[in-house]
């Protein structure tokens, strides 16, 4: 699965793009998972009502199933327009 | 529907003027501008980042929710993203109409959720120092308005 970060998460994490194996069934089992890899992670992902993710370039939750899903990403509140 | 999301600068009084020409029985065209703004005169430059791919999706749903629900003639969306200064034109919308109260109507309900539906985020830099623009609840709050 392509994991994207955007912002201050891309910045935190240190990096715009990677590619994960895992068997996260949720958005939330997902982000367990990589809070659990480095401190780097964890504090990307302290405060998740700061943080927005997408499904497939969709806005969407993080009790979302992963099932089929080939791209993920996580970011900040959008400050458009 | 045109539905732009570039790096490039761009005119907004010609695009305006060619969204206008380009309707045909429509009585009113609203357009909104967005401009970097420097309100503490400290402002050097303005980054703004997007997720390619899911910035078109978002704009076109936008777009199109905007065309379901009121009858319009068409609807314009620019959008740039990279290095802006101070003074530049961030984008832009443009909606037309038979009817003003319509054109606006569509306009607003655009803007509202062009700024916090679709994946933009703003980096101010002032001098030294980098930040984030956070987003603010009350554009949050305006989406309600349109439920």
């Amino acid at each position: 699965m392509n994991v994207l970060y955007f912002a201050w998460v891309r910045e935190r994490i240190g990096l715009p793009k990677e590619q994960i194996e895992t068997s996260a069934a949720t958005v939330m089992d997902l982000v367990e998972e990589l809070r659990a890899r480095e401190e780097r992670y964890a504090l990307a992902f302290s405060d998740l009502s700061a943080l927005r993710v997408a499904v497939d370039q969709d806005l969407s939750d993080f009790d979302a199933s992963l099932e089929g899903v080939r791209e993920i990403a996580f970011f900040p509140p959008m400050t458009g327009g | 529907m045109k539905i732009l999301v570039q790096e490039a600068a761009f005119d907004a009084g010609a695009e305006l003027n060619d969204f206008t020409k380009a309707q045909s029985s429509m009585g009113a065209v609203v357009s909104f501008t967005g401009i970097v703004r420097d309100l503490d005169a400290g402002l050097k430059q303005m980054d703004i980042e997007h997720y390619p791919g899911m910035t078109e999706r978002a704009l076109e749903k936008i777009a199109s929710d905007a065309m379901g629900r009121w009858n319009l003639g068409d609807v314009l969306v620019i959008h740039r993203f990279g290095a802006l200064k101070p003074e530049d034109v961030i984008m832009m919308v443009a909606t037309a109409s038979k009817h003003r109260k319509v054109a606006f109507e569509a306009a607003d309900f655009l803007m509202d959720f062009l700024k916090s539906r679709a994946p933009f985020w703003k980096k101010e830099q002032t001098g030294a120092a980098q930040d984030w623009v956070s987003s603010k609840q009350e554009d949050e709050n305006a989406l309600t308005r349109w439920e």
